[in-house]
């Protein structure tokens, strides 16, 4: 296993598990390093899948359309939103903000 | 049902747009050229056409929560169970639940019963988009024809 620290965080391993379970993606391909579409080979339909999973195990609603859009628009580049150290980055920081608001 | 014409939901009877829940009817034809060849002398409603009707009622809960705003699309039948047989002429209730809003998708549970039985339930899945051209007057049309838009508060709030 890798050095890396995030490798080793919580909200990668769930979610790796996740990408591992809904896409049919052998577990170990799976690094924080991994782009979900250009690495990975996730397509949109079973991004939304994969969506639906990370929504409900940590009760959050991926802001899917608007990452979208920003990235069609050439505002902000994929792999902000699709490299899943990222991902996992931006989990965090919606579940902080939910706790935030309770 | 008008089965030759994809119209399988006749009327909604109950909305919940807090709850996320619809419950609706749909009366099986007496006759249809489907059941002519499913099955020959034996007709039966086939279980592609109750989860087509599953669908509807989960589209049309979706389009009340969503207040006419965006249109679903099925993506994803998931857990489909078929328990029971049924034939032309019957009332079937057809019921479904929202279980998660998502950004651009949805997804519902939904069954139906015939006489208070189960008949078949699923997990179904939606990407939420946009009206394309054209289709958001006749959704409308339709959603009136069977109760949903008064049923939604929505009979004068909806732009044509």
């Amino acid at each position: 296993m890798s050095d890396d620290p995030a490798t080793h965080s919580a909200t990668f391993q769930r979610v790796a598990d996740i990408i591992a379970e809904t896409a049919d993606i052998e577990r170990d391909k799976i690094t924080p390093e991994s782009h979900a579409i250009d690495d990975l080979g996730i397509d949109s339909l079973a991004f939304l899948d994969i969506a639906f999973a990370v929504d409900k195990a940590f009760g959050i609603k991926l802001p899917l359309e608007r990452w979208t859009q920003e990235v069609n628009e050439g505002k902000v580049p994929a792999e902000q939103y699709f490299v899943l150290k990222n991902l996992c980055a931006r989990i965090d920081a919606l579940v902080a903000e939910k706790a935030a608001k309770v | 049902m008008r089965l030759e014409y994809f119209e399988m939901i006749d009327a909604v009877v109950r909305l919940d747009r807090t709850a996320g829940t619809i419950e609706a009817l749909a009366r099986v034809p007496t006759a249809s050229p489907v059941f002519e060849g499913h099955f020959p002398g034996h007709p039966l409603v086939p279980g592609v056409l109750l989860t087509e009707t599953m669908a509807q009622a989960s589209g049309y809960l979706i389009l009340a929560h969503l207040g006419f705003e965006r249109m679903p699309f099925l993506t994803g039948v998931d857990k489909a169970r078929f328990r029971s047989f049924v034939g032309p002429g019957a009332t079937l209730s057809v019921s479904a639940k929202l279980e998660h809003d998502g950004s651009g998708y949805a997804v519902t549970k939904a069954a139906i019963t015939h006489e208070g039985k189960a008949l078949c339930d699923a997990e179904l899945r939606f990407r939420t988009m946009p009206f394309p051209d054209g289709l958001d007057a006749p959704m409308r049309e339709r959603a009136k024809a069977i109760g949903l838009l008064d049923l939604a508060g929505l009979s004068g709030g909806v732009a044509p």
